[in-house]
């Protein structure tokens, strides 16, 4: 956001070049940047939104970990190992913190921006195109989820949770995480047609938030459960995150790795799609 | 009006899946003019707008703005143009400074360049001490000098207005037009959209009245009252349970008669003439006016006097 160029293309924020060949021509300015500096002026009012994401999660950990961890005693960690219940959940809430944030921002912000205040339609005024709108959108949903992750890792460091070297990894996967749950978001919201539709991403977020093995490993359940475990989201950015900070690192968690880089590519290809057939009508 | 065209549109065409909003088109406007698309809701306006303003590719036709081909250069061509929309889509999370600072970014401007510009515009928007409130504050006639002056951050060659005026009182509208001469004596082409006669005539160099996705007449003012109108027209205005003359009251005092439910217009070039006609033959009407003939009487004698929708 540096204001010492004038109309220079920028290089864009997402490695790019096998995405916009599935993207009409003349859909990407090359300025996404001027959406996030948009995004940063019109947080100023809001700050307080700020403040209370950053405390979610760290609420649940001094509630959770403190208070229930007392009485849970010890987990197998991922390397079987055992854990404190408080060094256990809190990559699990970490994962659930980046994914509840880049949620939030890419359905229910960018829903109101599309149908009700047309903030879109005034940018596409503009030589910006929808490839500009959605990296900038979940550029911004990115560098937000990523000052949540970098304040709660500090918590966690706080509290003695940070075990490993390998921890200083947990901020890009946290990002990693943001961005596949934002693209994801992005092209849910393009599809729906009101308020209510929001209710299925509720009934999507909130059993994955319980069950995704944040509170508790995955050999709880019986086996077919965990192959259904297994196909969560969630579960990947979870047990990703929990080999990072407590150093259980193996070949592994390149799956994990995989998963959410597809995801974030499929959901941003469609999220691009369908913004420029719904504002390019 | 060769080459130079600032809009050009040869058979333009849209279509939604099985509705014709815009039905083959010619339009060609040249540099410096003020270019108005008059006709009822759902005429095609709209529609016709965006197809110019690069954000809704044509179903067929050949359509250039700026001599560039929207389907390859939209992003060239909308750094040029100017877009003022029907509903303000201002951004209600930002100031009003920062809405037209923001806006000039998204252009491609730098930091020091939109700072000054922002100066210069809410000077020219009236709006200097309101600069730091939030957009929500303002009246309904700020937001729309607000929308106006943050078309023309990037020093727009082409100003597209959708029906600027709508739902502004007579003081906000008389500053519109204004402000919108004032950009006609820099140069700044502009297309307008609108259902205001009295704004088309004050402000359109040349209109065309668009009616069921066609363009239906095309002219100057001045030319379309005088091929689709009489220069006067006389109001006779008759109590409504009183009896009432039939057309043939009127027979050969005017070039055209027209029946409302509470009166009867006669078209014609001399008003006051048919006025003597009419009390000479007998017929009593309780109030009687002789007025110049307007576009409003081409408009609604192109497009009728039913609802369009």
């Amino acid at each position: 956001m540096s204001g010492h160029s004038e109309r220079t293309p920028e290089p864009s924020l997402v490695p790019s070049a096998p995405l916009l060949r599935v993207i009409p021509v003349g859909s990407y300015a090359g300025r996404a940047r001027t959406l996030v500096l948009r995004s940063a002026l019109a947080y100023r009012r809001a700050w307080l939104a700020f403040v209370s994401g950053f405390f979610e999660p760290v609420f649940y950990l001094l509630a959770m970990g403190q208070g229930l961890g007392s009485l849970v005693g010890q987990l197998p960690g991922p390397d079987g190992a055992p854990l404190g219940y408080a060094a256990f959940i809190a990559p699990g809430l970490l994962a659930a913190s980046a994914m509840n944030g880049a949620v939030f921002d890419s359905t229910y912000n960018v829903f109101f921006k599309l149908k009700y205040s047309k903030l879109y339609d005034a940018m596409l005024a503009t030589p910006l195109g929808p490839v500009d709108i959605a990296l900038g959108e979940i550029g911004w949903a990115l560098l937000r989820g990523g000052l949540y992750s970098a304040g709660f890792l500090a918590v966690m460091g706080a509290f003695g949770l940070l075990t490993s070297p390998w921890a200083v990894l947990a901020l890009p996967a946290a990002l990693l995480v943001a961005l596949a749950f934002g693209a994801v978001g992005m092209a849910a919201t393009s599809f729906m047609r009101s308020w209510q539709d929001f209710d299925l991403i509720q009934l999507a977020i909130m059993p994955m938030f319980l069950f995704a093995t944040t509170f508790f490993p995955l050999e709880v359940y019986p086996r077919p459960v965990q192959l259904l475990v297994e196909c969560l989201p969630l579960f990947h950015a979870v047990e990703l995150m929990r080999g990072l900070t407590t150093g259980a690192v193996s070949a592994g968690l390149w799956a994990h790795v995989a998963y959410l880089v597809v995801m974030a590519v499929l959901g941003g290809v469609v999220a691009i799609r369908r913004l420029g057939t719904l504002l390019l009508r | 009006m060769t080459g130079a065209a600032m809009v050009r549109a040869t058979g333009l065409t849209k279509r939604f899946g099985g509705l014709e909003a815009v039905r083959g088109i010619e339009l060609d406007v040249a540099p410096g003019e003020v270019f108005g698309f008059l006709g009822p809701n759902g005429a095609g306006k709209s529609s016709a707008m965006r197809m110019i303003a690069c954000v809704s590719p044509r179903s067929s036709g050949s359509l250039r703005v700026l001599g560039l081909d929207p389907d390859v250069d939209g992003p060239a061509i909308r750094a040029r143009i100017g877009v003022v929309p029907q509903q303000d889509n201002l951004d209600a999370e930002l100031s009003v400074r920062q809405n037209l600072e923001v806006y000039g970014r998204y252009f491609g401007l730098s930091r020091a360049r939109v700072r000054r510009r922002a100066a210069e515009l809410l000077e020219f928007a009236q709006l200097t001490d309101r600069a730091e409130s939030p957009v929500e504050q303002l009246s309904g006639g700020m937001k729309r000098r607000l929308t106006i002056a943050r078309s023309l951050v990037n020093d727009p060659e082409l100003l597209l207005l959708d029906e600027p005026t709508t739902g502004l009182d007579p003081q906000a509208r008389h500053l519109l037009w204004d402000r919108l001469y004032r950009l006609k004596q820099r140069g700044v082409t502009q297309l307008i959209t609108t259902h205001y006669m009295d704004e088309a005539e004050q402000l359109c160099d040349r209109l065309v009245v668009m009616d069921g996705g066609v363009i239906s007449a095309e002219g100057s003012p001045g030319e379309l009252i005088a091929r689709y109108c009489t220069r006067e027209v006389v109001e006779l205005r008759f109590a409504p349970d009183a009896s009432r003359p039939g057309a043939e009251a009127f027979a050969g005092v005017a070039e055209r008669v027209e029946e409302l439910p509470d009166r009867w217009l006669l078209y014609a070039a001399d008003g006051e003439a048919v006025l003597g006609a009419v009390h000479r033959s007998g017929v009593r009407p309780r109030a009687s006016l002789v007025r110049r003939a307007t576009l409003e009487d081409v408009f609604l004698r192109l497009t009728g006097r039913s609802l369009a929708d």
